[in-house]
């Protein structure tokens, strides 16, 4: 006869409401876990995804993800010839907050090297890559963008051709993949008044430079946009990146770049290293506490309700206990109402969670390895509010039945 | 040759208790001596405080006594404090208690808080279930083996524990007030249940009671005060008693 079943069918209401209240408990501890895993991948999503195996930063900083960094767009050529490269590619990426359609939109803005990347690498869900140098993106789809819809960005509006999945900046940003032309249009766009006193800054500044005064003709650049006077405009792109032929080594090509003046290279790993320990290690580090204080929080509320259900059941373990049961019938009693409570609510905060985690605003990333830990951290939460039940149910003296 | 008689259910010699110490020490139990046979229904009366609860815990293997022995079927048991046998498997094998609430197990239906006492003696299956119904039937109570404790009346309820105390054959039942929560019809009833509980089983009963109406249905009267306990004589008619001290055999 099973003891502890026929209580929990006694008392369905109460414990089926206690399961319930666990479960939410454990999805929450669940989703702070997912969170952390989200934000972790969210980060280096896009650092993966691009795929190469050097990038080149402006000299003395941490590269894109972790300050602003400006490179000549001419490091692209020069990394070309090193020898051992297959291909290099400029890379660009800020973030822009516009209104569409009546609400605030924020977007992280990546340029791909057109024609060389096309974006046939993204994860899109519906549409297609980039197939024009201009005036087409690809958004992912928590921009909430459909296919054919048009976005004004700056001056030009942009038409989105494909939707992806799961490409979240580190800031939690809906990314969005334009040519790098439109990328940098988007990032310099400046209203007429604005370019006037830039491009009459810019020829004042020359008019004083050696590099103009022994060549006069360069001052009537100094009109052009930006990006199409690289012999005195700023630095653009945010990174170049570099991919290497089969077989070379990693380390022979970076010690080679390293030697330019003008520019700081990282393994694509230490650049993965350089985002989590920078920009997302402080909410990293802010969710892990929370975390395990939730975790903590859970295990006392579970101990407790445990330790509580055993009590309630105090006259009727002394009354067995007098009858002359063994230990094992009541430690059996209690245990194994633990370990059902503690089983239904693991597996209704996996269900919940399965249906609420996707409306959650930032990716929430639900790994085998962290329910796996989960299960444990509620056997061992079982266990510890059992053990203090048992001890309780195990000192209770069979005379109460007769007080 | 004639076969040696069968040993008492229960013998106490000289059973004390004493509770504290110093300026604190209580004696709950002074020598209390007594013997009861097999098929023996006695009643123990005596006034609230004087050692009646104390002396059936004692007996029941719950509490330990101070000093003095207890002989269950002619086995010592208990000296003074020390056990000298697995206590829970006695309760288990030997013992049957009847409480003045039911103290049924309230998630358990009739049958199956008879059949939990059985399952702890280790009898399960298809034998234990037919004996557990041959005592609810045999108390009346067979109708209502699937109900809850909570759908039957007090006197129903009490019914059941008993067919649960019973369960096992103990050689000796112990029931402390068992009549308390009923009316003196049921109450009568269920000291009239318990006499030929013990007359039919060859049972020990022993019975706290406050109830002297119903004294008739027992054998003898035990009274105790003041931890002192003592035989009741009584007659027939009013019940009055006298209370010279126990013969021990």
């Amino acid at each position: 006869m099973n003891l502890a079943i026929r209580d929990i069918k006694y008392n369905l209401g109460r414990f089926s409401l206690t399961a319930v209240g666990l479960g939410l408990l454990l999805m929450i501890v669940m989703g702070m876990g997912g969170i952390y895993k989200g934000i972790e991948e969210d980060a280096t999503l896009l650092i993966d995804r691009l795929d190469s195996d050097l990038w080149i930063v402006q000299n003395q900083t941490r590269g894109p993800f972790a300050e602003l960094s400006r490179l000549s767009p001419s490091v692209e050529d020069r990394a070309q010839t090193v020898p051992g490269v297959a291909n290099a590619r400029r890379f660009v990426t800020h973030t822009v907050q516009r209104e569409h359609l009546g609400r605030p939109i924020r977007i992280s803005i990546v340029g791909l090297s057109w024609p060389m990347d096309q974006g046939d690498w993204l994860p899109i869900i519906s549409g297609r890559p980039l197939r024009q140098g201009h005036f087409e993106m690809v958004a992912d789809r928590t921009l909430g963008l459909a296919i054919g819809q048009q976005v004004r960005l700056g001056k030009d509006i942009y038409r989105v051709v494909g939707v992806t999945a799961n490409m979240i900046s580190s800031g939690g940003d809906g990314l969005a993949f334009l040519t790098i032309a439109d990328a940098l249009a988007v990032q310099f766009d400046s209203v007429g008044e604005a370019t006037r006193l830039e491009r009459a800054a810019r020829r004042n500044h020359a008019a004083d430079t050696d590099f103009v005064l022994s060549q006069p003709r360069m001052l009537e650049r100094a009109d052009l946009p930006a990006h199409m006077i690289p012999a005195i405009g700023s630095p653009v792109v945010s990174a170049i990146l570099v991919n290497l032929k089969p077989s070379v080594d990693t380390e022979k090509v970076k010690s080679i770049i390293d030697g330019w003046a003008d520019v700081t290279v990282y393994t694509a790993e230490e650049q993965r290293q350089l985002l989590l320990q920078g920009p997302v290690d402080r909410a990293r580090r802010q969710i892990g506490l929370f975390r395990v204080l939730l975790v903590a929080i859970s295990a006392i509320i579970m101990s407790l309700i445990l330790y509580t259900m055993t009590l309630d059941k105090i006259h009727d373990i002394a009354l067995l206990k007098l009858m002359g049961a063994k230990n094992r019938v009541i430690t059996g009693l209690v245990l194994q109402e633990a370990f059902l409570l503690g089983g239904i609510a693991y597996i209704l905060a996996y269900f919940i969670g399965k249906q609420l985690f996707p409306f959650f605003p930032r990716r929430v990333i639900v790994t085998t390895d962290m329910l796996v830990w989960l299960a444990f951290a509620v056997a061992v939460i079982c266990v510890i509010g059992c053990s203090l039940g048992v001890r309780k149910a195990m000192g209770v003296n069979p005379n109460e039945v007769l007080s | 040759m004639s076969s040696s008689p069968r040993p008492p259910a229960i013998e106490t010699i000289e059973l004390s208790k004493t509770y504290g110490s110093g300026n604190t020490e209580v004696i709950a139990l002074r020598k209390a001596s007594m013997t009861i046979e097999r098929g023996e229904v006695v009643a123990l009366l005596g006034p609230s405080g004087s050692g009646k609860s104390t002396l059936l815990s004692a007996i029941g293997l719950i509490n330990p006594p101070t000093s003095g022995l207890i002989k269950i079927d002619g086995k010592v048991v208990m000296d003074g404090p020390k056990a000298l046998v697995d206590l829970r498997r006695y309760r288990r094998e030997r013992l049957g208690f009847v409480f003045q609430k039911s103290n049924l197990i309230p998630f358990l239906s009739a049958l199956e808080n008879v059949l939990i006492s059985l399952s702890i003696s280790g009898i399960e299956g298809r034998p234990a279930k037919r004996r557990a119904m041959e005592l609810l039937d045999s108390l009346g109570v067979g109708d209502r083996a699937k109900n809850l404790p909570s759908a039957l009346s007090g006197g129903q309820q009490q019914r059941v524990a008993v067919a649960r105390a019973l369960a096992n054959n103990p050689s000796l039942l112990l029931a402390d007030e068992p009549t308390a929560a009923l009316d003196s019809k049921l109450g009568r009833q269920v000291m009239e249940l318990f006499q030929r509980i013990g007359h039919d089983n060859q049972a020990g009963v022993l019975v706290v009671t406050h109830d002297q109406r119903a004294l008739d249905v027992f054998d003898r009267t035990l009274y105790l005060e003041d931890g002192v306990l003592s035989e009741h004589k009584r007659t027939p008619k009013t019940s009055s008693v006298c209370k010279p001290h126990l013969d021990r055999e």
